[in-house]
């Protein structure tokens, strides 16, 4: 019962993590081919909030239950608020100076 | 697999320090040294030493960045263009990266148990830390007791550092009209930041304080809790403006953190020379030597850390004071 129990726990956490490496690779290539710069930081932003949560969350389930695991939930933590917060400052200050989505500038040329 | 890691995070390194000489954008040249400085702390990790590595990501990424970027708001974000004496500079240092390479092969093999580094007082101070001081992290009983010396002169370091950087920048003891009768500063139209800062300030703080005492079991210490602290600061007064940041720590406090955590350093040793015992020979201090080794690290790695996070904060204050005082003459 609880080899077959580990087992499970084993597949899921590897699932999280392929999920969340994926979402790594998926926001490395937003960054790189999203035209301009309101929807590459959207793609990075799926690093700070979807690969993380996955990615530790596979590795506490791999870390079993034990202070390793605590520190990475704090981490995981630390990395979900600060994350998006970032994303936010980064693209407020860049509307706040003045920087328009291509989309905005678009709609402008086309009236 | 750890060398493919370290492969290629060296190849990384080279790119960013290329990519760093190659910007004429200055901002573009922080932001890289800033990512070179993060890589250059995971390749330490890649070679277990993790105190290092700390030291590394806490200063090296995180205060320098800071210090560079407020020092970049005095100065033009471009980059001059400057063509003259490039050939000579190009000869130079292409004559003294081929001696570097040339040096390289009589170096021993990286990790290489036979290597004179490792042979020479290396073993006596894995062989004796235990039973000496009592506590397993032997990077701490050498930067702090065998090593003591060297240490002490590196907080004096970091004490002329930050009195060299406030006799250039010309720090006002901010306590002139010019201070009270300024608008708040910082950011007042980002709300959430503010709101996640407030949360996180304290933790930081905490997170510093667990890396000061807890350096003789896990890597850390004196330096890098005293960077921690000081980065929890410097946000501090990135959200909340520079007077509020004055108003919690006020220059003075920050001078008194320098010159009180050299002095706390220089005087465990004489003291120790007063109880009878060699310049920061800590056995003296008590009956148990174990003990009072111990004791002893852990006053002056305190002294480490209120110097390191007086003297950051105190340079970081020094440049933010000096380009409020321009937008100011500007307005």
């Amino acid at each position: 019962m609880i080899e077959w129990l580990l087992i499970v726990v084993d597949i899921v956490s590897w699932i999280l993590l392929i999920i969340g490496s994926i979402c790594v690779l998926i926001g490395g290539i937003g960054v790189l081919r999203m035209p301009d710069f309101y929807s590459r930081i959207h793609a990075a932003s799926l690093t700070d909030t979807m690969a993380t949560l996955a990615l530790f969350s596979g590795m506490i389930l791999q870390a079993g239950f034990s202070l390793a695991a605590a520190k990475l939930f704090a981490i995981m933590l630390f990395l979900l608020l600060t994350g998006p917060t970032a994303t936010y400052a980064l693209a407020n200050s860049a509307l706040l100076s003045g920087h328009k989505p291509k989309a905005a500038v678009l709609e402008k040329k086309v009236e | 697999m750890t060398i493919v890691f370290a492969i290629f995070l060296l190849t990384m390194l080279v790119i960013t320090a290329v990519a760093i000489v190659q910007s004429s954008n200055l901002f573009v040249s922080v932001m890289l040294t800033s990512i070179f400085s993060l890589l250059m702390s995971t390749n330490f990790f890649v070679l277990d030493a993790a105190d290092v590595a700390l030291t590394e990501a806490a200063v090296g990424a995180g205060i320098t960045t800071v210090i560079f970027l407020s020092a970049l708001a005095l100065t033009a974000t471009q980059e001059k263009p400057n063509r003259s004496g490039r050939g000579i500079a190009l000869i130079v240092v292409g004559l003294t990266a081929s001696l570097i390479i040339y040096a390289t092969f009589d170096k021993p093999r990286l990790g290489d148990p036979d290597a004179p580094v490792h042979q020479h007082v290396a073993p006596y101070y894995l062989d004796n830390t235990m039973e000496q001081m009592g506590f397993p992290n032997v990077v701490t009983a050498v930067l702090s007791s065998y090593r003591g010396y060297d240490t002490l002169g590196e907080v004096f370091v970091v004490f002329a550092a930050c009195i060299g950087v406030l006799f250039i920048l010309d720090a006002r003891t901010g306590t002139g009209p010019k201070y009270v009768t300024r608008k708040m500063t910082g950011l007042r139209h980002h709300l959430i930041p503010q709101v996640v800062g407030r949360i996180l300030v304290p933790f930081i703080v905490l997170f510093g304080l667990y890396v000061q005492f807890h350096g003789e079991y896990g890597p850390g210490g004196g330096f890098q809790a005293g960077a921690i602290i000081a980065t929890a600061f410097i946000l501090y007064s990135l959200l909340e403006g520079e007077q509020a940041a004055l108003r919690a720590v006020p220059r003075s406090a920050q001078l008194g953190l320098v010159i009180c955590g050299a002095l706390m350093f220089g005087m465990v040793g004489v003291l120790c020379m007063i109880m009878g015992g060699e310049f920061l020979d800590y056995s003296v201090l008590m009956e148990n030597p174990v003990t009072a080794r111990q004791i002893g690290i852990i006053v002056i790695e305190a002294g480490v850390g209120m110097a390191v996070c007086g003297a950051m904060l105190s340079i970081f204050h020094a440049f933010a004071a000096r380009s409020a005082e321009d937008t100011d003459e500007a307005v």
